[in-house]
């Protein structure tokens, strides 16, 4: 970790812009949930339904399907791909640094970014849904965080491999993800997504089934490929900006 | 003291190769890398600060590669040719966390230096972003120099900047080099390194084309042949006439598309032919409707350098 870094990284990925358009995403999710809330207390056949699967469905398809990948593409790529286009990312390679210090501390500023923009809405939304502080609430939330780690991650990296990474990030969260994993299974078992869920499921225990929350692939299975991805992304990132070439006149 | 050596560097891109069999040492002193764009400069300026790995032959800084080796750069400064910087900090901020990156013992005192140095001081509190071009460059050069390198590379460092902030920077230059450091900057503009370099090096499409102090490079380039295109009353006359001339080595009559006819003459020495012109028209009662120098752009300079 360096803070000088972190600061830098920080500056530039939360200027004041950036900052209101990354408060859109968790307000509409908190928006959904008061309102469904609202409805719960007008309408009593509503209110059961919030109580049984709603919520869950509500927290999965918005904060963990939509939520987590979109920050975790804006922060990961973010943190480093306009350093990279700019070039001013020589200033940080021109110094006595550790190349895989740089990527750990950028790793950290966008998790950062992903738990206070995702994580955090996700636990308050869990909580507004169901009305109390409760495991589900907590489930989702530890959920999120998995979720957010292994995509800023993975996104990173891209970032340092490509500058395609937003639009490869893009196709890989909505194509791959949601459209492919949703018709194909086997490509669940390939999915930031399902082992997230997974965690959940692991999470909420016995009321799983009931809440409707059902991940492809096991616990375990989930885990070891959550770290796996995620330290074997950091490992990678840092090897390739040893030997990131910075072309002048491109 | 530090030396900069390139043994037989190459570098290729696919197929295009940037830069060709090039063998430079750098020492102490400022030296001028000129040539026109796309020569290579910032090809070789980025193996030198490295940032990538020759195709073949070796870049060592005193002996040690620059590979993959972050340590090289607490002797090593550079100013980048691109403008883009962290914008959304001033100019102090960035001075101070370069600074701070170098994990330097005192930091504040180490900024306050070169940004005294680069003269941003009244400056340094605003945003990078609401930068002119020359103030830019200056807290470029200001993060080059904040860890007092023995080494500083500066990619076109005069790009963008007024008479007055290109005179500072030149002499800042001068001083740097005095104290014994190695300077490199590069440059397509021959009188802006003539002043500033004591040695030049030139680049031509990816080849060392030429290599010593302003006044042999100055000399090779002033006495190469030129070429004048001519137009005057009566053409084929002149033309007989401007052969007879010691200092012409051809002459030759062309007709444009439109049917404009023109006198292409090789001169071997141009002073001598252009005073001689204007005395022989008159000799033999010919006017002059037009005398242009055919070839006087820098690519054509450093053509004739390379073929040479």
């Amino acid at each position: 970790m360096n803070a000088t870094v972190a600061t830098l990284t920080r500056r530039s990925l939360l200027g004041r812009k950036r900052t209101l358009v990354l408060l859109l995403l968790p307000l509409a999710l908190l928006g959904l949930c008061a309102l469904a809330r609202i409805l719960a207390g007008l309408d009593a056949g509503f209110e059961q339904e919030l109580d049984g699967a709603l919520a869950p469905d509500l927290l999965e398809a918005f904060g963990i399907a939509i939520l987590m990948p979109l920050l975790g593409l804006i922060a990961g790529t973010g943190s480093i791909g306009p350093e990279i286009d700019e070039g001013s990312i020589v200033y940080l390679l021109a110094k006595p640094l550790n190349r895989y210090s740089i990527i750990v501390t950028k790793l950290t500023v966008a998790l950062g970014v992903v738990v206070v923009f995702g994580v955090l809405p996700v636990a308050v939304a869990g909580v507004v849904l169901t009305g109390e502080v409760g495991t589900v609430a907590l489930a989702f939330a530890v959920g999120a965080l998995s979720a957010g780690v292994a995509y800023s991650a993975l996104f990173l990296l891209l970032a340092v491999l490509t500058r395609n990474a937003v639009v490869i990030g893009l196709i890989y969260a909505l194509i791959w993800e949601s459209l492919v994993g949703g018709l194909v299974p086997g490509a669940q078992a390939l999915s930031v997504q399902q082992w997230s869920l997974a965690v959940v499921e692991r999470l909420l225990g016995d009321s799983a089934v009931r809440l409707g929350v059902e991940s492809a692939v096991g616990f375990g299975t989930a885990v070891v490929l959550l770290v796996v991805v995620t330290l074997g992304a950091t490992v990678w990132a840092g090897r390739r900006l040893q030997t990131l070439r910075l072309n002048a006149e491109t | 003291m530090s030396t900069l050596e390139l043994e037989q560097v190459s570098r290729w891109f696919g197929n295009v190769v940037a830069v060709n069999d090039v063998t430079m040492h750098l020492g102490p002193g400022v030296t001028g890398l000129l040539g026109p764009n796309g020569a290579g400069k910032s090809t070789l300026i980025n193996m030198m600060a490295g940032f990538l790995p020759p195709s073949a032959g070796t870049v060592t800084l005193d002996g040690r590669p620059l590979q993959r080796d972050p340590e090289i750069y607490r002797d090593l400064g550079l100013v980048p040719e691109r403008e883009e910087m962290y914008d959304a900090v001033s100019g102090w901020d960035f001075v101070l966390a370069n600074a701070r990156l170098h994990k330097l013992p005192d930091p504040k005192a180490a900024a306050r230096r070169a940004i005294a140095t680069v003269e941003m001081a009244p400056a340094q509190e605003r945003d990078i972003r609401t930068y002119s071009k020359g103030m830019k460059q200056r807290i470029k050069m200001a993060t080059a120099i904040v860890h007092d390198p023995t080494v500083l590379l500066l990619d076109e460092p005069f790009n963008g900047m007024d008479p007055r902030q290109r005179l500072h920077l030149m002499e800042l230059l001068h001083r740097l080099g005095d104290q014994g450091r190695t300077i490199l900057f590069s440059s397509h503009i021959l009188e802006e390194v003539e002043q500033v370099a004591g040695r030049i090096e030139v680049m031509v499409a990816g080849r060392h084309a030429a290599s010593g102090d302003f006044r042999e490079i100055r000399r090779l380039m002033t006495q190469r042949p030129h070429q004048y295109t001519i137009r005057s009353s009566d053409d084929r006359a002149l033309a007989s006439a401007i052969i007879g001339e010691a200092s012409t080595s051809g002459v030759e009559l062309v007709t444009d598309p439109s049917g404009v006819g023109t006198v292409q003459v090789q001169a071997t020495d141009f002073s001598a032919f252009v005073h001689a012109l204007p005395q022989l028209a008159s000799r033999h009662g010919l006017r002059l409707l037009e005398v242009r120098p055919a070839d006087e752009s820098l690519e054509s300079v450093f053509s004739y350098l390379v073929a040479r």
